[in-house]
This record gives structure tokens, sequence and C-alpha cells, in this order.
């Protein structure tokens, strides 16, 4: 008799990747061995392929240090920065073929492929980058980079202040999407890469896709802006602060300087997350994964993590305060909410969009409620008003904001059929 | 490329910024934007024609004209916006002309005539909704909700005060024939007119 059937989910991460899980699922009441949500992602079944004809392999990320002083949009000045950076493909001879990924909130330079053959899990947009895929190594050279104020090995508040001896923390001056291109602009420079065939990025990412556009124009053909928005709504702004009150009302944050006390605000961390996490998913996809079911069998009228769905919250609250710094996530939920294009044209959108030259590439995912398909159209229309030239698409996908993340077939088609031209173009 | 659209092709000026509701897998853009510098958007539903567009070049956007609209497109901002084979297949056909001309100058619609010779004889021999090879649904299944005759376009062309700049038919091959000119209603397959406010 089966008692259990086993199957095998394929789930995607906001900070990173898609493993597979194995989910026990119970098919008759008694006898069933019913995990935690816990011990389903202890027990996660990664599937790492190093020698898959369409992984990039195993990568090596580099550090390059950039010794010339970079004024922010805040009036301050970092005297000098390092940016690890991951590079997948190679650069053609007139460095036409070029492809930056620009992460989200808590994204960083590994986007593809392993760091070593032991390594778990690839890197958090693997399911799109690799030869073969829709940002297609073999005939792209893509650059993913941490950036700059990242918790990854880019120059941020915990890195240590050449000046004092001791970390950034609080003192580290507050990054924008502006200063972020900047970064991404020296960067490069540095690789040689005077136009870049596109600049891709979901989320706030996409931000960063659409700040090259007005940034430098001239020095990118393509700028594809996935679940994004041309601004942050009050409603976002108020979930990020939240978060940034969650973390700083720890009395383990010590106002930022939490490292010379040789400890992390876990809680704050925690509780951020769990609730960036939620703004994540969508009430069908946590209802699909989670519902209502408990972790035993009856309620225990007590306070503790019963349903399925908080045990899952708290688990990735307690994974990401291990990982993330915190100063990092205050800093990027800043950058969050400081973005907006069309604030220096009279809130005319439009008008900023002028100054751009590129093409556009605009998707959006349906059950997405942090960043809607609204926001996006706004984005559009702006673009169509200003004689962009852009494309769009509504994704259809119960995944919520996550869903840029996981590969559907109509966002592969439409990644592969608008790169491929892309291709085309430069000659790559 | 269908003979339909090698004769709208003739009517668009070189360097016109083009808006074209229903543009399919974008081959007429494409080829006005290759063979007469124009620029502009199509509009699509289809996610196959979306995902073409996008493979080719075309810029398309996703928007539905029966739930969306085109409010979000300002007055006068194209030359001219093009509507093929599809005014037959929306809610409201007078509102969506209404729209093109205030968006564009000139506006390019082809549709099925439903006075076609072969149309009526169906209807008045066998009795049942007609089917042909443009018309290939049943009366409960078909997109093309609102079918109409030359005459029916025409008669609201004028209640509109529309002006009637080109008009021609073609044939089931989308052939331009000299014999439909004689009497478009009843030998015209495909209508294709191109209108103006001015």
């Amino acid at each position: 008799m089966q008692l259990c059937s086993l199957a095998i989910k394929l789930q995607g991460w906001h900070d990173g990747g898609f493993r597979f899980i194995i989910v026990v699922q119970k098919t008759s009441k008694p006898f069933c061995f019913r995990p935690t949500v816990d011990l389903i992602q202890d027990t996660v079944a990664s599937m790492p392929d190093f020698h898959s004809p369409d992984s990039v392999g195993v990568v090596t990320p580099q550090t390059l240090h950039f010794g010339d002083p970079i004024t922010l949009a805040c009036g301050q000045t970092l005297p000098a920065y390092d940016l690890v950076v991951e590079t997948y493909g190679e650069l053609n001879e007139n460095a036409s073929n070029a492809i930056l990924i620009c992460h989200a909130l808590s994204g960083h330079h590994h986007a593809a492929g392993y760091h070593s053959e032991e390594d778990r899990k690839p890197g958090w947009w693997d399911s799109c980058i690799g030869p073969g895929k829709p940002i297609d190594t073999s005939r792209f050279f893509i650059v993913s980079l941490n950036n700059l104020g990242g918790c990854n090995g880019s120059t941020g508040p915990g890195s240590i202040n050449p000046e004092t001896g001791k970390a950034y923390g609080p003192s580290f001056p507050v990054i924008t999407v502006k200063d972020w291109v900047q970064s991404q602009a020296l960067l490069a420079d540095r690789l040689g890469i005077h136009c870049w065939a596109a600049v891709v990025g979901g989320s706030l990412g996409g931000m960063q896709a659409l700040q090259w556009s007005l940034s430098y124009p001239d020095r990118l053909r393509h700028a594809v802006v996935i679940a994004s928005t041309p601004r942050l709504t009050a409603q976002n702004i108020a979930f990020n602060e939240v978060a940034r009150k969650a973390i700083t009302s720890d009395p383990d944050f010590y106002g930022g300087r939490f490292y010379d006390f040789n400890t992390i605000p876990r809680q704050g961390l925690m509780l951020a997350r769990m609730v960036g996490h939620i703004t994540y998913l969508s009430d069908a996809s946590m209802g699909e994964k989670f519902g209502r079911e408990l972790r035993d069998q009856a309620f225990k009228f007590g306070y503790d993590a019963e349903f399925q769905v908080e045990s899952y919250l708290r688990y990735q609250g307690e994974r990401f305060s291990e990982t993330f710094d915190a100063n990092t996530y205050l800093l990027m939920t800043k950058a969050l909410d400081y973005f907006d294009p069309a604030y220096e044209f009279d809130d005319n959108l439009a008008a900023a969009l002028k100054q751009s030259s590129c093409e556009f590439l605009v998707l959006s995912f349906s059950t997405d409620w942090r960043f809607t398909p609204a926001r996006s159209e706004e984005l559009v229309n702006a673009m169509i008003a200003a004689r962009c030239k852009v494309s769009y698409a509504e994704i259809d996908a119960p995944w919520g904001h996550d869903a840029f993340l996981i590969p559907t077939p109509r966002y592969t088609d439409i990644f592969t059929a608008y790169l491929g031209r892309v291709a085309r173009e430069v000659g790559a | 490329m269908r003979a339909d659209l090698e004769i709208i092709e003739q009517w668009i000026k070189p360097g016109s910024h083009v808006l074209d509701l229903g543009c399919g897998d974008g081959t007429l853009l494409d080829y006005l934007q290759r063979e007469k510098q124009a620029t502009g958007f199509g509009l699509e539903i289809n996610p196959e024609h979306i995902t073409s567009c996008m493979g080719r070049g075309v810029s398309v956007i996703e928007q539905n004209l029966d739930t969306q609209g085109l409010k979000n497109f300002e007055d006068q901002t194209f030359d001219v916006v093009l509507m093929t084979q599809a005014l037959q297949a929306v809610r409201r056909p007078d509102v969506v002309l209404d729209e093109m001309l205030r968006l564009g100058r000139e506006g390019i619609v082809t549709f099925p005539n439903f006075a076609y010779w072969r149309l009526r004889w169906y209807l008045v021999w066998r009795g049942r909704m007609p089917e042909s090879e443009t018309l290939p649904y049943k009366w409960y299944n078909t997109p093309n909700i609102h079918l109409c005759t030359f005459k029916d376009f025409e008669a609201l062309c004028h209640r509109k005060k529309f002006r009637i700049k080109n008009r021609t038919v073609v044939d089931g091959e989308h052939q331009d024939r000299w014999f439909s000119a004689l009497w478009p209603n009843m030998l015209g397959q495909t209508a294709i007119y191109r209108i103006t406010r001015e």
C-alpha cells in the first residue's frame, strides 16, 4: 500500500537560484511521515550538474580594485572600492556581445554555474544563463557583479574602512541606483566594454537597467526591465520601513556598529526577511505550498510555529540572517525607496525617458503584487509617450514577484526570442 | 507578404510613425521598418505572435483593445493607425475607429466583406450562417462578432463624417481584380479602406 507520494518540485528563491525539493505528500491518513518544512529544507536534493551542456560549469569570481574616488549621489566620496565580478562566455573582438546582469535586493555576483564541484546549488539565475539558455553564454559575454554596498565581497558597510581600521558600519554612505550604474560603467571601462548589447535585471535589477538607459544612453543597445517599477508606491516603502525598523530596533544592532560587538542583529534581520519574503510570493502560491497545513496533526493552543507557513518563514528568516549583512539590507531598501527617475523632471516620467536611446523590453507577471503589472504598464506608457522603442508582455505566472526567477515556457520563449534578435544585431 | 498588406504598404509614406492594432506576427511592421524606415508599435494579445514580433525586432505591446482600450496613447501621435482583419472581432468597432483617428492622422482598415456573393449565396441556398476560407468558424465560436459589408462600413463613415481617402477590394487570394471594382459590395471579398477626419 502506498502511504506517501513523493514529488519533486522546482522551487525558486528570491535570493538565489532554484533547487529541487523533495516533498513527501500524505496520501492516506494513518502512518504517514509528515516532514516539517525545516526538514524539507534540510533534505534539499539539489542536483548539481557541472557537466550538463547547458551549464556554465564551475566559475571563479574575481575581485577588481578601483583606486580612483567615486562621488555618490548623497554627496560623499568613496576613495577606493572593490567590486566582485563573475563573467561567463567570451567577449568578442569588437566587444559588442556583452550583457550586464544587475541583481535585486539580496542578490549578488554569483548568477550562474557553481563555485566548486561540491557546491550544492548553482547561481541565482542559472535557469536563464548558460549555453543555449535565454541569456546564451555561447553567444554573449555576461558580466555579473555584487553591487557597491553589498555583502558578498564588494565594498560595503561590513568592509574595513582603511581610515579607521574598523568596519564602515553606519558610516558607509547610502548608495543609490544611479551610483550603482556609475560604478558599473567604470567596471565596463575596466573590462573594455564601451557599449553593452543589453543590460538586464529583475526587480531592483530592472531599475538599474532603466537607470542605465538614462545615465549612459549611448552605452547600451537594449535594456531588459523585468518585474520592476519606475518608482516605489507608498505601500512598497511602508514594507521597507517595517523591515528597517525590525533591524534597527534589534538590541544587537548597536546603531549599525554590531561588528565591533562581535554579534549580528539576528532577530531583526530575520523579521525583515520574513516580511519581505511575504511580498515576494502570491497568496495563491503560498496557499498551494502550505495551505493551512499544520506541522503536527492538531492545534497546540500555544504560540510556537504550528502552521507550516510559519515554520517556513522562520526558516527563511533565520537562514537569511546568518548570511546577509544588516547594514546592506538597510542600504538596499533605501536605494529602492529613493529610485524615481521622474523626480528631476517634475514627475514626468516620459520627459525623463526622452534622454534614453536604447530599445526596451519590459516584462511583468500577473500575480506580482509587489511590483504589479500596472507599474510596468505605467513605465511602458511613458516610454510610448517618449517615443522609445519598447516591447511589453505580461506573463501569466502564479508565483508573485518571485516569478521573475522561475523559468516558465512563455517567459523563456520571449527572453530567447528577444535576446536572439539582439545577438543577430550585434553579430554575436 | 499578403497582397492586402502590399496594397497598404503603398499608402504609407517613408519615415511614418505607425500603430498597428492587432499586428499579428509583425510581418507588416517589420517590412515597413526595413523598407520605409517607419517607426512605431504593434498591439497584440496572442502570445505566439508577441514572441514572433520580439524575435524580429518589432516593438510590440501586449494590450487588449476590448478591455484596456487605447487610452494610454496620446492624441495625434501617429501618422497612420492600422487595423487589418481585426475590426470585426472587437466589441465596439465604432469606438475603435474613433480612437484610431484620435491617435493618428489617418486610419487604414481591412475587413471581410459580408456581402460577398459567395457568402450571400451560402446564406440564401443553405439557410445557414456562411462559412468560407476567410471566415472558417461556426456562428457560436467565431471571434468575428461584428461582421459588416462595404455599404455598412461606408454608412458608418458617413455618419461619423470620416473622409474615405482610398478604398479597394481584393479577392480570396488578396488579388486586386479589375472586376471587383465594378461592384465591390458583391464581388469584393476583403475591403481595404483608408480614412481620415481631415
